[in-house]
């Protein structure tokens, strides 16, 4: 039998290792997994490479997660917020190392890793400081029917922690409005896969039609309460 | 001296919406762009696609509806026309890069006559970079358009013969709406499209520093 329904989030977390790539999902504030960050700081894994495509803001989350000191480096597009005053203190000052990435590329090298693609040439970058390795070395560029092209490289992880709306025992989800953004890619490109939904539901209560995460990406499944999500990072 | 006045800011957002053509696919950027939304005429179906995966994207909602799973790229609550669809990252990025999407507005803290963008990153040493969707629209929409003061507040003109900023797309903008005029650039340099009432092509020309063709 099949069963990815987790029985709490320290089930769930338990063995991530130090070192660890951990993608987590998020685009502002829709679809962050907050309780599964809180998680993965109580589990206590150090020197993680972390890929969202902010660098968290406020307090909670993720910001917490960098203020402990277990992160090393952050991949990212968009660390500069409002009110990301932990990052933009631990970048200022040397203690967390960046490699930003266009948005677009963030989330195609991502879905890259998932699709087991060795790389891919895209328009985005070239010609600009981004089209450089974070060592400063430029990257591979290539033109191809007369349009310049950029070589990006896959970005793999160990794990991957996103929020989706409703999950069932074989790891299916969907998720809710715009918080999907990249739940579904990074589903796909850790070797485990933690989703939290706020629903679990019988096998075939989803409509097959209307999945967007099959199971097979997706390895443990943990229920927590809806609370609503909150708003941040940006100027009222 | 000549005189004339500037375009405001809802002028300026006026003069883009028309601009806009009935059934295009837009995405409009942060900041002042968002702006332009208001402007469209009722006559003309516009799909707007925010790069967090929404296309059909609508109006603010009213106070007390605010629902932060369904928020724009600069992370405002939104919602979502009849028709609308939610979509992944992926996806989303696909709809600009794959050269779906027909316009996307931006703004920009320079141009280059021949249509280089720079509008991600002042450069400044102590800066904390920051790129977003940035790079991915300048180069993916089918016409890239910025959106912008011409001067800065020291009086410099902000379209220029090359950025000095860093770069985030290299001949990727097609028009320059500013308070002043509306450009295009080519790749021979700018065209003059129109200009504020009472301002002067020799007079513009001198502003820009640059030759209008």
């Amino acid at each position: 039998m099949i069963n990815k329904i987790a029985q709490s989030i320290e089930a769930a977390l338990a063995g991530t290792p130090d070192g660890a790539t951990v993608m987590v999902g998020g685009f502002g504030t829709a679809g962050i997994p907050g309780e599964l960050i809180e998680g993965l700081l109580a589990q206590g894994a150090k020197n993680l490479t972390v890929v969202n495509n902010n660098a968290g803001n406020g307090e909670q989350g993720m910001a917490a997660l960098l203020k402990s000191g277990h992160v090393r480096k952050v991949i990212c597009s968009f660390p500069r917020q409002a009110d990301s005053y932990i990052f933009d203190n631990l970048y200022r000052s040397g203690q967390i190392e960046l490699e930003l990435v266009p948005q677009g590329n963030l989330a195609e090298r991502i879905r890259a890793a998932g699709a087991g693609i060795g790389g891919f040439f895209t328009p985005t970058g070239y010609g600009t400081e981004l089209a450089k390795t974070p060592s400063g070395e430029p990257k591979e560029t290539r033109i191809i029917n007369g349009r310049p092209y950029v070589f990006e490289l896959p970005i793999h992880a160990d794990l991957a922690l996103i929020r989706a709306e409703k999950g069932d025992r074989w790891g299916n989800l969907i998720y809710r409005k715009a918080a999907r953004n990249f739940g579904p890619v990074m589903a796909m490109a850790a070797k485990k896969t933690v989703a939290s939904v706020h629903e679990v539901v019988a096998l075939g209560d989803m409509d097959p039609e209307a999945i967007v995460t099959p199971g097979i990406f997706v390895h443990q499944v943990v229920l927590i309460d809806r609370v609503a999500t909150q708003g941040g990072g940006f100027k009222s | 001296m000549t005189q004339y006045a500037r375009r405001d800011k809802e002028a300026l957002a006026k003069r883009v919406a028309q601009d806009i053509a009935d059934g295009a696919s837009v995405n409009l950027g942060i900041g002042m762009p968002t702006l332009v939304a208001n402007y469209i005429a009722k006559d003309r179906e516009v799909l707007l696609h925010s790069e967090n995966g929404i296309l059909g994207m609508g109006p603010a909602p009213v106070s007390g509806q605010e629902d932060y799973d369904l928020i724009n790229a600069g992370k405002q609550p939104v919602t979502l026309l009849p028709g609308g669809a939610f979509f992944h990252h992926a996806d989303s990025f696909a709809m600009m890069r794959g050269g779906h999407l027909d316009i996307c507005v931006l703004g920009a803290f320079q141009v280059s006559e021949t249509g280089d963008l720079a509008n991600w990153h002042t450069g400044e040493p102590d800066a904390i970079p920051a790129v977003g969707g940035a790079m991915d629209l300048a180069i993916g929409a089918k016409q890239t358009w910025v959106m912008m003061d011409l001067l800065t507040k020291k009086g410099q003109s902000k379209v220029v013969k090359a950025c000095t900023y860093p770069l985030t797309g290299i001949a990727c903008v097609k028009r320059i709406y500013t308070d002043l005029c509306t450009l295009e650039c080519t790749p021979k340099g700018l065209k003059l499209i129109d200009m504020v009432e009472g301002l002067e092509r020799k007079a513009l020309s001198e502003l820009l520093g640059l030759e209008l063709h």
